[in-house]
């Protein structure tokens, strides 16, 4: 899968950076723990910029390309920051088989943005996932924590509605 | 004591439909009837019928109750609780027989079923130790440690032939012989909880409902193969299921049945957990250890088998969760009544995911030998709407898919290889009239090219070509020549690939192709899609006759295709559309926003 890379400038705080150190800190004896704490990273950061992926690598003493090399190979780590709501939508087989692909092109529709992209105001960002294990509920969407089940595409622009859209 | 015991599903299906809002009011409802002391609420894992969550079931009547909704709450407190009166209109309508209550092992989706992977899931709570000790819980472990040799557990997991659960269905026994039999300063177990197939929820529903289970069939391995180190390696996606599990771990270990000197037998065993990243091919055993080991997740060749060089080059047994989750009750109760189950060479059970077009979409455990349709029909309620089954997809990405003939295979193993598809890790995906199986086809290859880890040429390069093919049969520009170059390419990337996931990836294409060879057929020659999915070949038409002339098509149309007739059918004022079908996008906004549904595609 290709990622998209952000151009928006990185915007860290001392804090966020201070919280890294810490994880950083606790699992450099461990090179095995690299994903952990790109994980941890993510979890501070909301995403993992060129400047984050630079103080993992030198803070846990591998090379800058293998932090790179892995962030790219995992669908889980971004490169781009996410909206203020993210917006997955599950394409698992029992969802896509319940139409969860109109669901997602009525949503792309009304937002104006593909799967992986984030609208203009940073409100809004819009992915596919892979099954969320919730097939009893299919076709199913989240919002940040909200789950939706059992979709049409008739009734998005009401759920849209109630973020702000 | 408390008098009643009210059990809430907190599995991923129920507590998306807002499970704990519910146990939050029951408890707080509790309290405020005064009955915190007489009436216990319970967070459990899955019941497995996740079509009718949340699920409340309530002790010892055992009302079960479906659908239930926070405002429903001061009722079932009030009526159930208090006054003893079932609130008849929340019942999961099966299990109500004139004015009793029927046990739910009556109703028709449990009847089949037998539960031993799953005997926990929906009956203890999952963060309570003491629940699961309460169940025979680590007594297996105590059984092994303090009565048994390794050599006789590795013998006891043969005799009863229980195969691996991800998929593969390798002989679990001999896999733990292989490590068993190398010698080295370090072995390590590692548990595979990254279910990757779209639509399985099997393993997460174990780790969910009975974290312990896994902990203590780990430890087993260990002695039995002679690791005192374990990894658990489960999806991020699953955040109830890595709580569960670092919680059930934590507890082990201040009970003293993980970390040093265990029952006082001088084992050691000691488990940790990582978490995956969202990459299919880390359920391949080799790409899943290098995941591990913190680097990009793809696999190594074989030989050497992960039994000689596995985890950080050490041996290591690797099995998937459900194969675990049998291990605990294979050794209480022995070899010989788990191979009483089953098929002659596929023994014990599978835990089966339902879902798609079918009524009772949940978990499903069920003896092997159990046929389709018996799955399908019976435990699932068949197919809702009044539509035809067409075939149900099993194994996900790397499987196949049973057509309607073959209802009646009994499904183990071997049969299911023998037909061309496989058992996979247990997604069953029932697929309706409506589904076109060329597009079935084209979402699993645009998985498979998304989830290619890139390593090798035949998968990387191979499904992306398949997938042009599709493209174009789905689109009406392929020929009868495409059909027999996808298929020769089909066996080109089988024959090729580095790993499981390339060697299966074409499966879904070749199964397809070969029950479903007429709808490829039609996409090719007819330029039809017969199931009026595939867009590119469906054309919208209006019907005259129910046409009432609002003009809502024509005003929501962005191409302007739709203009008004001269026309005007009987009994109508105004005259009919119609659809210019050489300019249309088919994009369908026309039908949707029919208010008499006088717009079809064909």
């Amino acid at each position: 899968m290709l990622k998209k890379i952000s151009k928006i400038p990185f915007k860290g705080t001392e804090e966020q950076k201070a919280k890294l150190d810490a994880v950083i800190k606790e699992c450099s004896g461990d090179k095995s723990l690299l994903m952990h704490v790109m994980q941890e990273a993510q979890d501070i950061y909301g995403y993992l910029p060129y400047e984050v992926q630079v103080m993992i690598a030198e803070g846990m003493d591998v090379p800058l390309e293998k932090v790179y090399g892995v962030s790219t190979f995992y669908a889980q780590f971004a490169l781009s920051p996410k909206g203020e709501y993210n917006i997955s939508v599950c394409l698992g087989t029992a969802c896509y088989v319940k139409g969860s692909q109109e669901v997602l092109d009525k949503i792309s529709e009304e937002l104006g943005i593909e799967s992986g992209e984030c609208t203009a105001d940073g409100k809004f960002s819009l992915e596919a996932c892979r099954c969320i294990g919730a097939c009893g509920l299919a076709p199913v969407m989240m919002v940040n924590d909200d789950v939706y089940g059992k979709l049409t595409a008739k009734e998005i622009p009401e759920i849209l509605k109630k973020y702000g859209a | 004591m408390y008098r009643s015991h009210v059990l809430v599903c907190g599995g991923t299906g129920c507590t998306s439909s807002n499970s704990a809002a519910i146990i939050e009011a029951m408890e707080s409802e509790l309290q405020k009837q005064g009955l915190q002391d007489e009436v216990k609420v319970i967070r459990t894992g899955c019941f497995g019928l996740c079509a009718l969550g949340p699920i409340m079931v309530v002790y010892p009547e055992g009302a079960f109750y479906s659908q239930v909704k926070v405002e429903d709450v001061p009722e079932i407190v009030e009526e159930h609780l208090l006054k003893g009166r079932l609130v008849k209109r929340l019942l999961y309508d099966e299990t109500v027989n004139k004015d009793e209550v029927k046990s739910l092992k009556e109703t028709d989706f449990y009847k089949k079923q037998h539960r031993v992977a799953l005997r926990n899931c929906g009956v203890i709570d999952p963060e309570n130790i003491d629940e699961y000790i309460a169940f025979d819980g680590y007594q297996a472990l105590a059984k092994c440690l303090t009565e048994l040799k390794p050599e006789d557990v590795v013998k006891i997991v043969s005799d009863s032939g229980l195969r691996g659960r991800g998929g593969g269905g390798f002989p679990t026994g001999r896999k733990w012989s292989f490590t068993a039999a190398n010698k080295a300063d370090q072995k390590y177990v590692v548990c595979n909880a990254d279910e990757g197939d779209p639509g399985a929820f099997m393993d997460r529903s174990v780790l969910e409902g009975d974290p312990h289970c896994i902990v203590e069939a780990m430890a087993i391995c260990g002695y039995a193969t002679g690791a005192t180190e374990g990894y658990i390696y489960v999806r991020a996606e699953y955040p109830i299921a890595v709580k569960r599990l670092n919680i059930a771990i934590e507890q082990a270990k201040e009970y003293g049945l993980l970390g040093k000197n265990i029952f006082d037998s001088g084992f050691d065993f000691d488990l940790h957990v990582r978490l995956g990243a969202g990459a299919f091919v880390c359920g391949e055993e080799t790409a899943l250890m290098t995941s591990i080991e913190g680097n990009r997740g793809e696999p190594r060749p074989r030989p050497p088998y992960p039994a000689v060089n596995g985890l950080f080059q050490k041996p290591t047994t690797e099995n998937n969760v459900e194969t675990f989750a049998n291990i605990p009750q294979i050794i209480l109760k022995g070899a010989d009544w788990f191979a009483s189950m089953g098929t002659e060479k596929s023994k014990g059970t599978k835990v089966f995911a339902l879902g798609g077009k079918i009524k009772n979409t949940g978990l499903v455990e069920i003896p092997m030998g159990t046929t389709l349709r018996e799955i399908i029909e019976e435990i699932g309620g068949g197919i809702p709407n009044g539509k035809k089954f067409k075939a149900a997809q099993t194994g996900g990405p790397s499987g196949g898919c049973i057509p309607a003939s073959l209802m009646d295979t009994p499904i183990d193993y071997d049969n299911l290889t023998a037909i061309g598809c496989m058992m996979g890790s247990g997604g069953l995906i029932v697929m309706d009239e409506d589904n076109c199986m060329v597009d079935i086809a084209k979402f699993f290859l645009n998985f498979t090219v998304d989830e290619s880890c890139g390593k090798c040429t035949p998968c990387r390069v191979g499904t992306k070509r398949l997938l042009e093919m599709l493209d174009k049969i789905t689109s009406g520009k392929g020929t009868l020549e495409d059909l027999d170059k996808l298929e020769d390419l089909c066996y080109y990337i089988k024959q090729n690939s580095l790993c499981g996931l390339g060697q299966t990836a074409p499966n879904p294409v070749l199964a397809t192709l070969k029950f479903f060879r007429d709808e490829y057929i039609a996409h090719v020659v007819d330029k039809k899609c017969p199931a009026g999915v595939c867009k590119d070949l469906l054309t919208f038409v209006i019907d005259r006759e129910k046409c009432i002339g609002c003009g809502m098509c024509a005003r929501n149309c962005p191409a302007d295709t739709i203009v008004k007739t001269d026309y005007t059918a009987p009994g109508h004022k105004l005259p009919s559309y119609e659809i210019n079908a050489d300019k249309c996008v088919k994009c369908g906004a026309c039908m949707a926003n029919c208010k008499v549904n006088a717009i079809s595609k064909k």
